[in-house]
């Protein structure tokens, strides 16, 4: 006898469509699938209701529950700001050396600080504080006006001889150009330049020794230290604002020099002022 | 529509599967038991770790990105052992379908469990098959909706502990129980519950083989794996064709073994006739072998009508040989290649974790600027370190240099050498070395520097290469 073929599911249905002698089952696919379908179309004219959906020729379309993107990301920086609103008032109320030693606040004015010196203070003293030619590197133990909290706190709140903060740090060099013979420039450079260590004509020095101490030590003090009391800077150390070599002394004794910075009081919130303090004492050079 | 022979769309063909006995039904409960076991305790499980450190044995800590497993605490920074147990899982699937089939589809896969704990559920309140399908048909009067309501009732409690477990993974199990019940916990865990509570009931309730059939990709690559080695559950044709039913308790001359009972196909909970042969649908549940070895036992034939078999004997069963051995068909180079890669994953990730420092630092020098020129004439260069403690105890760590140079080391905020990481924590520390003027390191472009850092308390070492800058003159 012979074997009968195995039974299968009495002959598939098909489509119906023939393509060269092939067939297509018919493999319905679920009705519930089609259901999902309509109910995405049904939820999608929800979505069109709810939300801004239609672009119009400004804005659009706003949607019934008055949804906005822009709101929302107000309502978190908003939330951000009252989260930061206890340890800000922190940071205003504590005394300014203590700030380094309270966790807390060492952290917040760390990160804060470091957005604000980004935003505010890296145009003129670099994204990393290593300043430029006449804009001082804040890393370094070199400071013109003194380097502890409370100077710094100081220099950022009133800056430095602008016009517009009447408690701004202010001294003026005197344009030596104006006084001095070019022969004796020559000497009192050559002097700086001995001062400093640097390479210098020992003859013209010693000459210029005495037009420093006549022009030049009641501010850069008769040792050439500098006097942080007047924004006078050391002279005898291996930093220099705008250059140690002969030709730029040459200009600076000449031409004097005339930094400015703006006052960040007023402008920046105290809390701010107090992080960017901070942050700043924090790089390195702080006192 | 799915009459019309021609619709495109076809209502689901409910399912009604029978109770059946036997040796696969008896692993399938104990898997079952197994698997929701763990699942529904390991939660509850308590390992001390100390004060700084939760006591869940089992924890996705989201809030603090830390993943506790018993002894081992996972930190961000070692998502590697994730992904490693997760290439394993795979590998291990591969394996398993490369040997086994759909085994996974049939005994493991959370969608066949909780499936198979309604339907129990479902024969508890509504009865057996027979009974099930009579209630389908009935109108619905006070004793339908009251049965069916008692279901769906006890589904929705399944799902709602399944939700429920689900989020106690995820923080201290207790508290967020008590919180639950008062109604104080945070509204993702409600939501949550909410989700798997209702996917659970849906997908286990109703859904079913349908997930298997239109929404799980897993069936669809798993072919791939397979090839004629692979054990499948098939019916052997040859033995049981023509089939017809018994005449007097006798099988008629020339009749095959099949008595056309129609057992595998009742108690099949996805629906199809496996004596068709192979077919998509099928998850390798095995129920249609105990059910058919439960007939064949009843008219006195040997079992294994239906049963596991490599496609690759057909011919010689067809020719009345014997089939070859199991192991034959489990071990070749493909399963054997999924088992040696399976290891050496293993093998590699538990290497990894007891060579692993539980004190870390990553170093990254600070490029801007590259070096800072002190008042002295001295080089500075500055490094941010990263120092991760893994310890449960605040812990100090020494923070010291070598090199070939003159270097001097100190640390911002501090005089000494020394800076307190708290308790399975990072904390991160500007680190100055400074060249003296005219040194070495100082003149030359660059120096290679080793940053070393020690815990003081358990004497642990790491240390890491970076480079000192100097003016490169």
């Amino acid at each position: 006898m012979s074997r009968k073929p195995v039974k299968v599911k009495a002959d598939p249905e098909t489509t119906g469509h023939v393509w060269d002698g092939i067939q297509e089952f018919n493999n319905p696919l679920p009705r519930w699938w089609l259901w999902a379908l309509y109910l995405t179309i049904i939820w999608g004219i929800g979505y069109v209701i709810a939300y801004p959906a239609w672009p119009l020729i400004s804005g659009a379309t706003p949607g019934l529950l008055g949804y906005s993107t822009r709101a929302n990301v107000a309502k978190e920086i908003q939330r951000f700001e009252d989260a930061n609103a206890p340890v800000e008032a922190k940071l205003v109320a504590a005394d300014l050396p203590a700030i380094a030693t309270d966790p807390e606040l060492a952290n917040f004015a760390k990160n804060a600080g470091g957005a604000v010196f980004r935003t505010r203070c890296a145009p003129c003293h670099g994204a990393g504080g290593a300043g430029a030619r006449g804009y001082p590197n804040l890393l370094d133990n070199d400071w013109l006006w003194g380097g502890t909290m409370e100077d710094i706190h100081q220099t950022v709140s009133h800056g430095i001889r602008n016009t517009t903060d009447p408690d701004a740090r202010y001294s003026q060099m005197p344009a030596f150009g104006e006084f001095l013979e070019p022969e004796e420039i020559d000497a009192v450079v050559n002097y700086v330049l001995a001062i400093s260590g640097q390479d210098h004509d020992a003859g013209l020095a010693e000459a210029g020794a005495v037009v420093f101490a006549d022009n030049c030590a009641a501010c850069h003090g008769e040792d050439g230290t500098g006097d942080r009391e007047q924004g006078a800077p050391n002279l005898t150390d291996a930093i220099w604002l705008y250059g140690g070599d002969p030709a730029t002394l040459t200009e600076t004794v000449t031409k004097a020099r005339f930094g400015v910075m703006p006052a960040w009081a007023g402008r920046l919130s105290e809390s701010d002022i107090r992080a960017v303090t901070a942050y700043v004492h924090g790089q390195g050079g702080g006192e | 529509m799915s009459d019309s022979g021609t619709g495109l769309y076809a209502a689901r063909e409910p399912i009604f599967p029978r109770r059946v006995k036997g040796v696969f039904r008896n692993l399938k409960w104990v898997i079952m038991i197994v698997t929701l076991g763990i699942y529904y305790v390991t939660p509850w499980l308590r390992w001390d770790r100390g004060p700084n450190l939760p006591d869940q044995a089992v924890l996705v800590d989201l809030a603090n990105r830390r993943f506790f497993f018993f002894m081992i605490e996972i930190w961000p920074d070692e998502f590697y052992f994730v992904a490693g147990l997760l290439i394993m899982a795979g590998l291990g699937l591969f394996l398993f379908t490369s040997a086994l089939g759909r085994v996974w589809c049939g005994y493991a896969c959370p969608q066949t469990v909780w499936t198979d704990l309604y339907i129990l559920v479902e024969r508890w309140i509504e009865g057996d098959r027979n009974a099930r399908v009579r209630l389908w048909k009935a109108r619905w009067d006070l004793r339908k909706w009251r049965l069916r309501l008692v279901k769906w009732f006890l589904w929705l409690l399944i799902g709602l502990a399944t939700g429920g477990a689900w989020v106690f993974y995820f923080t201290d199990a207790p508290t967020l129980l008590h919180d639950l019940v008062a109604g104080t916990a945070h509204p993702v865990a409600y939501v949550t519950i909410a989700v798997m509570t209702l996917t659970t009931f849906v997908f286990g309730g109703f859904a079913r083989e349908q997930i298997c059939i239109y929404a799980c990709p897993w069936p669809r690559i798993q072919s791939a794996m397979m090839d004629e080695d692979t054990l499948v559950v098939a019916y052997r044709e040859w033995r049981g064709e023509p089939r017809g039913k018994l005449r007097k308790g006798e099988l008629a001359e020339g009749q095959g073994d099949c008595i056309d009972c129609m057992a595998c196909v009742n108690v099949c909970p996805m629906g199809i006739d496996i004596r068709e042969g192979q077919q998509m649908e099928c998850i390798t549940c095995a129920l249609c072998i105990d059910a058919c070895d439960e007939v064949m036992d009843r008219i006195g034939k040997p079992r294994g009508l239906i049963d596991y078999m490599a496609l690759k004997d057909e011919a010689a069963e067809r020719a009345g040989e014997k089939p070859k051995n199991v192991w034959k068909h489990i071990l070749r180079p493909r399963t054997i290649l999924y088992t040696v890669l399976w290891s050496g994953v293993g093998i590699a990730l538990i290497v990894a974790l007891f060579i692993r420092s539980p004190i870390d630092v990553n170093v990254t020098p600070v490029r801007n600027p590259l070096y800072v020129t002190l008042s002295d004439g001295a080089i500075r260069n500055t490094y941010e370190l990263r120092l991760r403690n893994k310890f449960a105890d605040d812990r100090l760590f020494e923070i010291s240099q070598t090199s070939d140079a003159p270097l001097q080391i100190s640390l911002e905020g501090t005089d000494g050498t020394t800076v307190n990481v708290p308790a399975d924590a990072t904390r991160t520390q500007r680190v100055y070395i400074v060249a003296p003027k005219g040194s070495a390191a100082a003149v030359a472009k660059r120096t290679p520097v080793r940053l070393w850092i020690e815990d003081v308390k358990g004497g642990d070492r790491i240390h890491v290469d970076t480079i000192f800058n100097g003016k490169g003159q």
